[in-house]
């Protein structure tokens, strides 16, 4: 092994340690007996599967909680990706008009930050009975998400040679046959990292969920386990959240194995030459 | 099948500039068109407005009976082979031959079955279940033909089809697209930039310079009777050699000596002319024998000789006491250079094709022979042949009914 080895192994086990400490750490404390949580310790004292039964088992919050993100995070991301897709589209492909004014619009929306809009979506939601409901949610995440899903989209859309669509013309199709039945597919790897992305902000977003609910009606995992409690009024939750941690990481996880296969680049190979 | 009429087409863009200007062709039907010309000349453009790809600014475009000008490319019942194959890359071989198909809602099994046909001719039938990124360049640019082929279109459209093959495979398919076209006997237009693929496959050839169609007629036609330099010098390779000359009397005053003027020129031919000769209408002098007819010859230091087996190529410069002084000889020169014609409208610059025979050797001094009544004559100003009927416009010649092969007496066609 050369000088150079032995310092690239140092780098990679610092950012490994950095990055996957902390997870570490969680997924210990959740299989700790939550009266020995501050024995210290890394390794768990008390080995139990205690706090993902209570997860589960106990009080019915998690389990709405769970469904509900589930529920909201796909529908958002559904509707962000179908609407930014088609208008991706429009901004690679078409010139007109104020295609500069939406495309500054879509970064001005991404950058402007949730919390001061958050107050008056609350009395807003209350007025029109959205509070409190998955809509109430899916329109913000949605909102909030395009952006990102229509600047990622596009310069998706930008990368596939403009001949295949022309060559989907030529061959009979319409505008919008050529556009699902050719681009579409050869922009699925940019459709799915839009995918994840939106559903990771939806999933992941406290803000709205705390402020926007008040009951298990929509309430998301984020803000539950704001509101966790421990198994008796003297246990502290730390058990509990930490088995809920990892719990919500498992979707995500499962959700980029899935398809970090169709996230490869190259798709398009063999397309044209050169 | 039917026949492709463009009357005055235009292609204008936003900002003024005229891609295609005034273009009037007719392509016959199941005639082999090819359209050719250096890059940025406007041939592309002109396909593209045929395919529905680009809108007309100006003119009327007929395939068949009906005016197409507003038409999408759907409904113009028309194939298209593109430059870069732009074949999909998520679909098998076959059903990127079948997608077409497919959209008009053909059975499935006739489907299959027009597309295994098409396989078998193209020899792509060991292929067909592969995806195009597992396919050569070559079986690839045979996909995007078979893609054309299924559909039975009114016509093929091809923008330069085979420009991405090596030099080896380029030559092959040719071949296999004359084949292929004579044999479906589909009107065709072809765009290239290559003057040999222009010569070998068409029935007529339309050369274009700057959005201006130059002349259309049968590839003999146009090498031997170019109506302008740029013409000239774009069809044939080596190119022909362009020189300065003066006429006085029945006699051409060339930079390699004196010459009978050929007959049937015509048009005024005071002041300095633009003389071009081909290299085959060279030879050396021994080889021709005493019975140098119609001809002279000259003494000239070969520099560079090629030998190619069955001709030599010698260059060789000529000094001459007049110039000619010619912004638009500069121009076309410039033009036709950059259509990967070698050599051509340098001035003084002459490559002479003289016979494997010849004794010529390189660095000597040989007596070279010119067969005069091969002689062509330009106007320095205009470009334009002084055997072309003066009063004539360039673009006028398009759409005149070919003098070349007829392709209704054609016997593949």
């Amino acid at each position: 092994m050369t000088r150079q080895h032995v310092y690239w192994l140092i780098a990679i086990l610092l950012v490994l340690l950095y990055a996957l400490g902390p997870v570490a750490w969680i997924l210990s404390l959740s299989f700790e007996n939550p009266e020995k949580i501050g024995a210290g310790g890394f390794f768990p004292t008390d080995f139990t599967w205690d706090n993902y039964k209570l997860l589960f088992e106990g009080p019915p919050d998690f389990r709405y909680a769970l469904l509900n993100s589930l529920g909201i995070a796909a529908i958002a991301t559904f509707i962000s990706i179908g609407l930014a897709s088609m208008a991706a589209y429009a901004l690679a492909r078409l010139e007109f008009a104020g295609k500069a004014v939406i495309l500054s619009g879509a970064l001005a929306i991404a950058m402007f930050p949730p919390i001061s809009i958050a107050g008056s979506l609350f009395d807003i939601w209350r007025s029109v009975g959205l509070f409190d409901t998955w809509p109430g949610l899916i329109i913000p995440y949605m909102t909030f998400s395009l952006p990102l899903a229509i600047y990622t989209l596009s310069a998706f859309f930008r990368e596939i040679p403009w001949e295949l669509e022309q060559a989907a013309q030529v061959d009979g199709a319409t505008p919008f046959q050529a556009f699902r039945r050719v681009i579409v597919p050869l922009a699925a790897p940019g459709v799915f990292t839009a995918a994840i992305l939106v559903f990771i902000f939806a999933w992941n977003d406290f803000l709205f969920a705390t402020t926007l609910t008040s009951t298990n009606a929509a309430r998301t995992v984020p803000a539950t386990l704001a509101f966790f409690t421990g198994a008796s009024q003297f246990t502290q939750p730390i058990g509990a959240i930490s088995a809920a941690a990892v719990v919500v990481t498992i979707p995500i996880v499962i959700m980029v194995l899935i398809f970090q296969r169709r996230i490869v680049a190259g798709l398009t190979a063999g397309a044209v030459k050169g | 099948m039917s026949d492709i009429k463009l009357e005055n087409v235009t292609k204008r863009y936003p900002d003024g500039y005229e891609a295609v200007k005034d273009m009037t062709l007719e392509v016959q039907d199941g005639e082999f068109m090819i359209l050719v010309g250096p890059s940025g000349c406007g041939k592309s453009t002109a396909l593209r407005m045929v395919a529905g790809l680009e809108d007309i600014s100006d003119g009327e475009l007929r395939i068949g009976e009906d005016v197409v000008n507003d038409k999408a490319p759907k409904d113009r019942d028309i194939a298209m082979v593109f430059q870069n194959y732009a074949l999909y890359p998520h679909m098998s071989v076959r059903d990127n031959m079948g997608f077409a198909l497919k959209l008009a809602k053909v059975d499935q099994t006739e489907i299959n079955r027009k597309v295994e046909e098409a396989a078998k001719v193209l020899d792509l039938d060991q292929h067909l279940d592969r995806k195009p990124a597992n396919l050569s360049g070559g079986q690839r640019q045979r996909v995007a033909m078979g893609r054309a082929i299924v559909r039975d279109p009114a016509a093929f459209l091809m923008d330069e089809p085979l420009s991405n093959l090596d030099a080896k495979l380029r030559v092959q398919m040719r071949t296999e697209v004359s084949r292929i076209q004579q044999r479906l006997g589909t009107t065709t237009i072809y765009v290239t930039h290559d003057q040999t693929e222009a010569m070998t496959l068409g029935d007529r050839v339309a050369v274009m310079r700057s959005g201006i169609l130059q002349q259309v007629g049968s590839p003999m036609e146009l090498y031997n009777e170019p109506v302008n330099l740029f013409v000239a010098g774009f069809i044939g390779s080596p190119a022909m050699n362009f020189m300065p000359a003066t006429v006085e009397g029945d006699r051409v005053k060339l930079p390699v000596g004196e010459v009978a003027l050929p007959e049937g020129i015509t048009g005024d031919t005071s002041g300095t002319l633009v003389a071009g000769i081909r290299p085959e209408d060279f030879e050396d002098a021994e080889v021709v024998g005493a019975a140098a007819r119609g001809g002279t010859t000259f003494r000239a230091q070969i520099e560079v000789l090629e030998a190619m087996g069955s001709e030599l190529y010698a260059h060789f410069a000529v000094s001459s006491d007049v110039s000619v002084e010619s912004e638009e000889l500069r121009e076309l020169a410039a033009d036709a250079g950059a259509g990967d014609v070698p050599s051509s409208g340098e001035e003084g610059r002459i490559v002479a094709r003289l016979d494997a025979a010849s004794k010529v050797r390189e660095g000597e001094e040989a007596e070279l022979w010119v067969d005069a009544s091969k002689l062509h004559l330009f106007d320095a100003g205009d470009g334009r042949s002084l055997r072309a009927p003066r009063e004539s416009a360039p673009a006028a010649t398009a759409g005149q009914s070919p003098a070349g092969r007829d392709p209704d007496a054609d016997p593949d066609a």
